[in-house]
């Protein structure tokens, strides 16, 4: 083992956020941030997966009440707009990466926005299918299962848009600067993993299901 | 040449605070993984004290047929606390501490990637801990039939249900162990994170001390594995509170959907319980074998065919349950598979002692007693993955004896034998190698005595779970002989309690290598400064004291 | 589970020895390697404090030891899969004895759909000649959480699980009394849901089925107690075929003193025993999901007058 000055690395940074690779480790070592998201996304798509293997393993096992066919309509609307918003989120992330914080903060609003046309369609959905459709979480196995995966799903949008709006606000404000992009970048990774998850809900729930 | 950091005495006088409150808040609001890792360390054990009490009252119960020192009700409780306490608030506590505490040192980082992550970890769990056993005291719930759960550690359902389990005793279960869970992937996270990009200069992965490489398979299964078990818990608080249906039977739901995504969490949570324990013997056997170890590649490699196949295995929990021939015979192979991997490792630390020139301190006389428990654990283990014979033996005291021999005489006694190892390194203070003796051979004798004879008693057909049994079955002498090893064990770890209380008072100061060991965590002082290391640590090879002490002879070419 | 009478119980010994030769095999084995490890090389007294020669690994050593636990596993494999697809694969031939178990909170119901027989908490089935083996087949259901039926001398256990139906099958060759219990927690009085196997020989069989089809004994004496077991809500729960009383909650009464126990199992069937127990059977099973009665002396007195005329 040799001895070796740490001056030349920077070694007062906290662990992890260095110019080049980990502060601390070998240079050309990935950056903590985009590990540690990498994993979070891990361990959320181990968590939908379970709801999905549910919803999945109980179609058609409903013993009465409304039925997928019955009752359900594919979000287009939602479904452009939630996977619109990914585009977007990239496009703040290049601008912010560019120094342009202005435009930044003009796609991280249109983001945001695309995403609550989303939740919207989905809380219209439900009203009518609980009002109109007598579908509650309670009624029968399709709907405990199809309130909890898009339920879940919706939670962590809902996460996702208060993460985006306050990077908005933080652009409006000036406080976001380019030195925050990789942050930004990982906000939106998380991003583009709620619109992954969306297509696999998508697909299980309004496409195999109905 | 010295590469050793110069001797820190104490930290600046300037932040030096003296008196109780101020030290406690040092403590309260650390994000120190030394701090954060003893201090799970500590609670852990604390919950190991109560949860062994438990186990106390559960034998006191069971020694004679149609005993009467506690009610069915209380019995029930108390299985189901202990085995909750044991594996959430004893063993991934102290797991996850142990990691917290040497991942960086032994890597040569001055703390984890997300410190502050680090203490929500641990606060979170503290919660969880402290919310379940709220639960003895909250009295009788919403329908007045609350107090502890009483479901046992796995809660199947329908039993869990709102109908056959009124009251808010279930909750507490269900709640505790969701928090808990988010601490423990958050803290799985930061140590992938620390492991993955902050090595120091030269420690490729492949010079990755195997405590290192175990912990990130370990990390790596936690974050698959525990998401699946907040799912379903999230899926029984619907049931519970929104009238959802998911494990609802009269509905439609599936009582074996519970246990499928409950074992698809909790076998790779006996091995996230199980490989720490691996981890910490191959650093102690080689170090107090004077040898170094044999075969890292091979043990790197199993580990993570192990953490791989652990995925694949669940349901063997289920074999009882009617899954019918080709499931049954599909999880037979991949648990026997999966004994490969495990089982040579045994292979791996015999042939590691073989040849060397053993030092049986108390370390090694844990790691020598595990080596034995462990193979008897394993092949307990291959005995019930044998499915027909699984059919006798499943939910009986032979399954019993398995996983107490497996997380008891294997996790247990590696976990004492890594505190007197560690100990010195984070006090500064060696414990006494005297009471470490009277500690080991108590509580080996006392462990055997309790779960050897419950392999019989599984085959002679007692089922688990059961508050007493009639005097007919024949079940009583070995049950009386079982409790008979419960005072043994209670007086180790009073020795034990002794021996860490005298020491941290008027233990030998221990240096900074009191073992003569080859990682590290042993270039710097005991305890180490805040910041680890002086200067950034560059290594060489595997063992980098090794190296410096043996300068004609390093490592680096027989790699 | 070493004193087997049924065929899937033999089996499993049989598989057992198999398992068990292998297993101490390797134990002996590798543990005699590690005594002799730890012997052999310990630090002795007059040690002059040099490091050993370091051993880093040996690919041949760790192949080794690696294919030859593979080649175990594969044998042990091939056997396992070839016992299981021969108990699960057992089909019932046309006549053979069927019986319906339904497991409940913490008593078993016990019917023979066949031959109109209901009953709870014993299963009679008549002996199996090895040479001509006439099988029993269980269909295995539960009424409320999950249970599991286990006599370890007749077969390996079979949870019973609400909302699916598993299948088992026994062929007791010798007559006798088996002894079980419920091996899945299923609450409070979990350890006191005992199951006891009863077999016959065929004719002693046949006399127990005539006996069991017949409907409740009407013995003149015992009216006075049965217009108290009728006029209560004893009859919400029980059935006793021939009187009004027909609840699906609790046993089936119309044969009751035919059983050796009371309450699954926990006490004998004695008359001291069911008085005790209609009383309060909380007293006897602490936990019981039947309620006590609150019934007078004087109605007590009739109510168990009455049961033990139910032969």
């Amino acid at each position: 083992m040799k001895s070796q000055s740490a001056s030349s690395r920077g070694a007062t940074a906290s662990p992890g956020r260095s110019e080049r690779g980990g502060a601390w480790g070998a240079p050309g070592a990935p950056h903590a941030g985009k590990v540690g998201m990498g994993c979070l996304i891990a361990a959320e798509a181990s968590l939908f997966a379970v709801f999905v293997v549910a919803y999945l393993y109980d179609i058609g096992k409903s013993l009465g009440g409304p039925s997928p066919g019955q009752v359900l309509d594919v979000p287009v609307l939602g479904t452009i707009c939630l996977l619109s918003s990914s585009v977007t989120v990239a496009l703040a992330v290049r601008a912010l990466g560019r120094g342009a914080v202005g435009r930044a903060g003009a796609w991280l609003l249109a983001t945001v926005l695309l995403g609550v046309v989303f939740l919207a369609g989905t809380a219209a959905e439900w009203s009518r299918l609980i009002t109109r459709a007598g579908l509650t979480i309670g009624t029968n196995l399709f709907g405990t299962t199809f309130y909890a995966l898009v339920g879940l799903h919706a939670s962590h949008v809902i996460v996702g848009l208060i993460m985006l709006a306050l990077l908005a606000v933080f652009a409006w404000s000036r406080a976001l600067r380019p030195a925050h992009a990789e942050r930004v970048e990982l906000v939106s990774w998380y991003w583009h993993f709620v619109d992954a998850v969306w297509v696999v809900v998508l697909t299980v729930v309004y496409v195999i299901g109905r | 040449m010295s590469v050793r950091a110069p001797t820190i005495a104490a930290p600046d006088g300037a932040t030096v605070r003296t008196g109780v409150l101020a030290r406690a808040h040092e403590w309260v609001v650390t994000v120190d993984h030394k701090r954060l890792g003893v201090m799970y360390v500590v609670a852990g054990l604390a919950f190991f004290l109560i949860a062994g009490l438990e186990a106390g009252v559960i034998r006191w119960q069971l020694a004679v047929a149609g005993n009467t020192v506690v009610s069915p009700q209380v019995f029930n409780r108390l299985f189901t606390v202990h085995g909750t306490t044991m594996i959430f608030l004893v063993g991934i506590p102290i797991v996850f501490g142990f990691a917290n505490y040497l991942v960086p040192l032994m890597i040569g980082a001055r703390d984890l990637a997300f410190p502050r992550l680090n203490a929500f970890g641990f606060w979170a769990f503290l919660f969880g801990g402290c919310l379940l056993y709220f639960s003895f005291l909250a009295g009788d719930g919403l329908y007045g039939a609350g107090s502890a759960p009483d479901v046992g550690w796995f809660a199947y359902a329908p039993l869990t249900g709102r109908a056959f389990s009124p009251g808010n005793s279930t909750d507490y279960w269900n709640l505790s162990i969701l928090v808990m869970g988010f601490g423990t992937v958050a803290t799985s996270i930061n140590l992938i994170t620390t492991t993955l990009t902050m090595r120091c200069r030269g420690m490729t992965l492949g010079r990755m001390p195997l405590y290192v490489w175990m912990m990130l398979v370990v990390a790596g299964m936690a974050v698959l594995a525990m998401p699946p078990l907040s799912a379903a818990q999230i899926m029984l608080l619907l049931d519970r509170f929104l009238g959802a249906h998911f494990f609802d039977t009269q509905a439609g739901g599936s009582a074996v959907m519970w246990q499928h995504f409950f074992w698809f969490f909790g076998h790779p949570e006996v091995y996230i319980l199980m490989v720490p324990g691996f981890a910490m013997v191959s650093e102690i056997i080689p170090v107090f074998s004077r040898k170094v170890i044999f075969g890292y590649p091979m043990i790197v490699a199993a580990s993570l065919a192990i953490g791989f196949l652990a995925m694949t295995v669940w349901a063997h929990h289920m074999f009882a349950v009617g899954m019918g021939a080709p499931l049954n015979s599909a999880f037979a192979a991949s648990t026997m598979l999966i004994a490969i991997p495990t089982g040579i490792k045994i292979f791996n630390w015999v042939a590691t002692m073989y040849g060397g020139r053993i030092r049986f301190a108390t370390p090694m006389l844990f790691a020598c007693a595990f080596l034995f428990q462990f193979l008897c654990a394993g092949l307990t283990g291959i005995i019930l993955s044998v499915v027909p014979f699984n059919w006798q033996l499943t939910d009986s005291y032979f399954v019993v004896a398995h996983f107490h021999f497996v997380l008891v005489g294997a996790l247990i006694f590696t976990v004492f034998g890594a505190i007197y190892y560690w100990f010195p390194k984070a006090t500064g203070r060696l414990l006494s190698e005297r009471l470490g003796r009277w500690h080991f051979w108590l509580f080996a004798v006392g462990f055997n005595l309790t779960f050897l004879p419950m392999h019989w008693l599984g085959m002679l057909g007692m089922p688990r779970r059961i508050y007493t049994y009639p005097a007919e079955r024949g079940w009583d002498l070995w049950n009386l002989v079982a409790t008979l090893g419960v005072p043994l064990q209670a007086a180790a770890i009073a020795v034990f309690l002794v021996n860490i209380a005298t020491a941290l008072r008027r233990g030998k100061p221990a240096g900074d290598d009191p073992w003569d060991a080859w990682t590290l965590e042993w270039t710097t002082t005991s305890p180490p400064p805040p910041y680890n290391f002086a200067t950034a640590p560059v290594v060489e090879s595997r063992r980098p004291l090794w190296d410096l002490k043996h300068p004609d002879d390093p490592d680096g070419p027989h790699e | 589970m070493f004193a087997p009478v049924s065929t899937p119980a033999f089996a499993i010994r049989e598989l057992s020895i198999l398992v068990f030769a292998i297993v101490i095999a390797i134990f002996v084995v590798v543990a005699a390697l590690t005594v002799y490890a730890i012997v052999r090389y310990r630090r002795r007294p007059g040690d002059d404090g040099r490091e050993p020669p370091q051993v880093y690994g040996s690919a041949q050593i760790e192949l080794a030891w690696t294919v030859v636990p593979f080649l175990i596993v594969i044998v042990l494999f091939l056997t396992t899969a070839r016992y299981i697809f021969a108990i699960e694969g057992r089909a019932p031939t046309p006549g053979a004895l069927e019986v319906t178990i339904v497991g409940h909170q913490w008593w078993w119901e016990i019917r023979y759909p066949g031959l109109g027989v209901v009953t709870a908490n014993e299963l009679h089935v008549p002996v199996s000649d090895p040479a001509r083996p006439t099988p029993t087949f269980l269909t295995l259901q539960s009424a409320d959480v999950i249970h599991s039926f286990w006599i370890p001398q007749l077969a390996g256990k079979t949870d019973v699980i609400p909302g699916k139906t598993n299948r088992s099958w026994i062929d007791p060759r010798t007559p006798g009394v088996y002894v079980g219990q419920c091996a899945e927690f299923c609450g409070l009085q979990h350890a006191g849901m005992l199951l006891r196997a009863i077999v016959h020989p065929k004719e002693e069989f046949d006399r127990w089925v005539a006996a069991q089809r017949t409907m409740a004994a009407d013995v003149p004496a015992a009216h006075a107690g049965r217009d108290v077991f009728t006029s209560l809500a004893c009859i919400n729960c029980h059935a006793v075929r021939g009187t009004p009383a027909n609840g699906v909650f609790g046993p089936d009464l119309t044969h009751l003193m035919s059983r050796d126990t009371l309450g699954a199992g926990v006490a004998p069937n004695t008359r001291e025993n069911l008085r005790a127990w209609v009383r309060d059977p909380a007293a006897l099973k602490p936990g019981a999901l039947m309620p006590a009665m609150q019934v007078s002396d004087e109605q007590l007195d009739g109510l168990v007058a009455y049961l033990v005329t139910l032969r």
